[in-house]
């Protein structure tokens, strides 16, 4: 009984060391070498795989990081400038400079100002809705709010109002990935560089067409009437196919051109409530008497 | 009796419209014009505002082989050019014209007597079907002058005249072959002069059994155009499925019916033809069919392109209280349009408004693997592999799967029990692979 158990134990444990001693061999022969940076990159990074920075995930991205020369073209906008930083210096190679974009809605067509001359019964989705149509309303160019920037967002950032049917951006979870840019047919969601409090001024509306008829689509539609590049000191702002575009990076928030706008398609976000104008006056006639 | 081989449906003809005689729709106030009327680069606009026309008088002109031109449709006055949403659901450059009176150009032929002779050479037909700015009658609207033109190493032995109608509902070919069935003869046979062929074969659907008699009967006097009879089934109107059942060849994937040796018109364009030709009245009216259940009084009607689509509604009698969609074309392939005032264009077979309670889409159920819609395409495609494909966004896949070779018929939506939007997704899939395709291209 006894010889028995001390038979199996022995044979057993010479198969183990057997099987050892030709595992251990065979993993010499066929070692991979790894560049142990690479898993010391990817623990920096967010592991949302995205895809933002233009890679698979975030494994393939630290990959393409440790193989690279310098960081041109390579960024993850997820991680911004503090993630590109710790991966540079753990790679010892400099680190980008990287502003801060967020994605914005370049439409204010709510069906307040942009009245419905038809019912879309179809497939809800804008990519669908977008080869078949104009749209539910007269604007060719504005949102078509079937949701597919909703549902290209991972990041929780991106959501449908209800009200006006138009995405709303929380910029507080926005990563600037850049997926709800990719998933609008229209291309009607652009990354501007972020500013001091989260503060905006921007064309809210991408229709390209001739005044008349942009007006009669949609009560904030930009007209292209050129008072805004008038009025702006700073030519941050130029007009290309009947839209007037707003440079944020020669933007100063003077929110002149604001004020200006007849149609009201440039939005400020963000900012102070203006003082009202007698108010305003009476202060200025208190400092330059 | 002939029909082609693989899937197909048959959709409720409600042909409403057989016996209604075609009829002249007073002319509009004004039209709307656009300059984009057929497949091919948009047309050139040669008025200004402000330019006095005549009706029939050339306001754009065809830009590069695949255009056609584009004639006034009335005379009067241009009071603007701008954009209009046209059948497509797109907007669109179109010449408005204010109407004064109803002065034709003095070269068109506006008498009744039906000229048989064929004075025009070969290469001057299909110059005058350039200049006249024919166009598929039949919806696709693609340059009649393209498809005559046989390209060198090419060679087409047989000729097809399309009057099949397989649309449900509609009947402006129908009663085009029973009214004007001489003027299609004769202009079946002047294209058959202009492509050098000595055979025309005449396809019509057996629900239209006095058009087939009453053309059979004229065709006797015709050397080398037989009519046959074909058994009704959707979509037998299709090129592709049309010389299948006619010819029993077989165009293969991606390719032309001159790859078969053969072309395809429609009794419409055979219309147009002798209109041009014969008469040398160039393609500003056609031949429209205004219907639906509610409709008080459907009919067919001869429309000056550019007509709003609100006359043609007045003329029956009103918009029905019901009405749920209207749609331009056929009820398969059809587009619902946005407003009535979409204007009338070479294109528009039909005008049909449907009630409420027809017009609104199934809920979609999941896909139960019944393969209805893979027995009813076509063209031996699996539509509901295709559509996943798609709405995963797996398009260089959908591309392998010939999602290319779809014409969009609808028969896999039609047919879904579980009322599931194949076709919608298939379009697009469609579109993005050949998208996809072109920006390779440009790449290399």
């Amino acid at each position: 009984m006894s010889s028995t158990i001390i038979i199996t134990v022995v044979s057993l444990s010479l198969l183990a060391f057997m099987s050892a001693v030709i595992l251990y061999f065979i993993a010499q022969k066929f070692k991979v070498f790894e560049d142990p940076r690479i898993d010391e990159v990817q623990a920096v990074l967010p592991a949302a795989n995205c895809g933002g920075c233009g890679f698979a995930g975030c494994r393939n991205f630290a990959e393409a990081l440790v193989k690279a020369e310098n960081f041109d073209g390579l960024l993850c906008p997820v991680g911004g400038a503090v993630v590109m930083g710790q991966a540079a210096k753990l790679l010892g190679k400099e680190a980008p400079v990287i502003e801060p974009k967020v994605a914005v809605l370049i439409c204010n067509g709510s069906p307040e100002f942009r009245p419905h001359t038809s019912k879309y019964d179809g497939v809800p989705d804008c990519r669908i809705a977008n080869t078949l149509y104009i749209g539910e309303t007269d604007c060719s160019y504005g949102c078509l709010g079937n949701n597919d920037c909703e549902r290209a967002c991972t990041f929780d950032a991106l959501h449908m109002d209800p009200l006006t049917g138009l995405p709303v951006i929380t910029d507080d979870k926005c990563t600037s990935c850049g997926n709800c840019v990719k998933a609008c047919p229209r291309h009607i969601i652009e990354l501007r560089k972020k500013a001091r409090k989260d503060r905006k001024i921007y064309v809210a509306c991408s229709n390209c067409d001739k005044g008349g008829p942009a007006r009669r689509a949609c009560k904030v539609a930009c007209i292209a009437c050129s008072k805004c590049v008038n009025v702006c000191e700073f030519n941050a702002i130029t007009i290309e196919n009947n839209l007037a575009y707003i440079d944020a990076s020669k933007c100063t928030f003077c929110r002149k051109c604001v004020t200006e706008c007849p149609t009201g398609s440039i939005l400020e976000i963000n900012f102070p409530p203006r003082k009202p104008k007698v108010e305003a006056e009476a202060e200025n006639a208190t400092i330059n008497p | 009796m002939k029909t082609f081989s693989t899937g197909g449906v048959h959709p409720p003809e409600n042909k409403l419209t057989a016996n209604c005689s075609i009829q002249y729709l007073p002319l509009p106030q004004s039209v709307a014009i656009p300059v984009s009327q057929h497949i091919g680069t948009p047309a050139n606009i040669v008025v200004n505002k402000g330019d006095s026309v005549k009706t029939g008088q050339v306001i754009a002109e065809s830009k590069g082989f695949v255009s056609a031109f584009i004639h006034s449709s009335v005379s009067g006055k241009v009071n603007k050019i701008d954009t209009v949403i046209d059948t497509s659901g797109y907007r669109q450059t179109a010449v408005f014209i204010d109407v004064e009176g109803d002065e034709w150009v003095d070269t068109i032929d506006r008498s009744e007597e039906i000229l048989t002779d064929i004075k025009l050479s070969s290469e001057d037909i299909i110059r005058k079907c350039l200049q006249s700015g024919i166009v598929g009658m039949g919806g696709a609207t693609f340059p009649s002058h393209v498809k005559l033109t046989v390209p060198a190493g090419k060679k087409c032995d047989v000729l097809i005249i399309n009057g099949v109608e397989c649309e449900p509902y509609l009947t402006s070919d129908h009663r085009l072959m029973l009214e004007r069935g001489e003027e299609v003869l004769i202009g079946t046979t002047i294209l058959m002069k202009a492509l050098n062929v000595s055979m025309a074969l005449m396809g019509i659907e057996n629900n239209k059994p006095d058009a087939i008699e009453h053309l059979t009967r004229l065709a006797t006097g015709f050397k080398g155009i037989t009519v046959y009879p074909l058994k009704v089934k959707y979509p037998q109107g299709a090129e592709k499925q049309l010389i299948k059942a006619l010819i029993n060849r077989e165009v293969p994937s991606g390719r032309l019916p001159l790859d078969v040796n053969t072309v395809v018109h429609n009794v419409g364009t055979a219309f147009a033809v002798y209109e041009a030709v014969q008469k040398n009245k160039p393609l500003f009216e056609r031949v429209v069919t205004i219907t639906g259940k509610s409709v008080a009084k459907p009919g067919n009607y001869v429309v000056r392109t550019g007509t709003p689509v609100s006359k043609l509604i007045d003329a029956a009698g009103g918009l029905p209280e019901d009405t749920g969609k209207i749609v331009s074309g056929g009820p398969m392939m059809g587009k619902a349009i946005t407003n009535t005032g979409v204007p009338v264009v070479k294109g528009t077979s039909g005008i049909i408004l449907f009630p409420k309670s027809e017009s609104e889409r199934k809920s979609p159920e999941p896909c139960i693997r019944c393969a209805k819609c893979v027995s009813a395409c076509a063209l031996n495609l699996e539509p509901y592999l295709l559509m996943t494909l798609s709405e995963k966004g797996l398009f260089e896949m959908a591309g392998k799967e010939r999602i290319t070779d779809c014409m969009e018929c609808g028969s896999c939506s039609y047919t879904c029990p579980a009322g599931r939007p194949l076709l919608d997704y298939i379009r697009l899939g469609k579109a993005t692979v050949i998208k996809m395709a072109r920006e390779r291209v440009i790449k290399n």
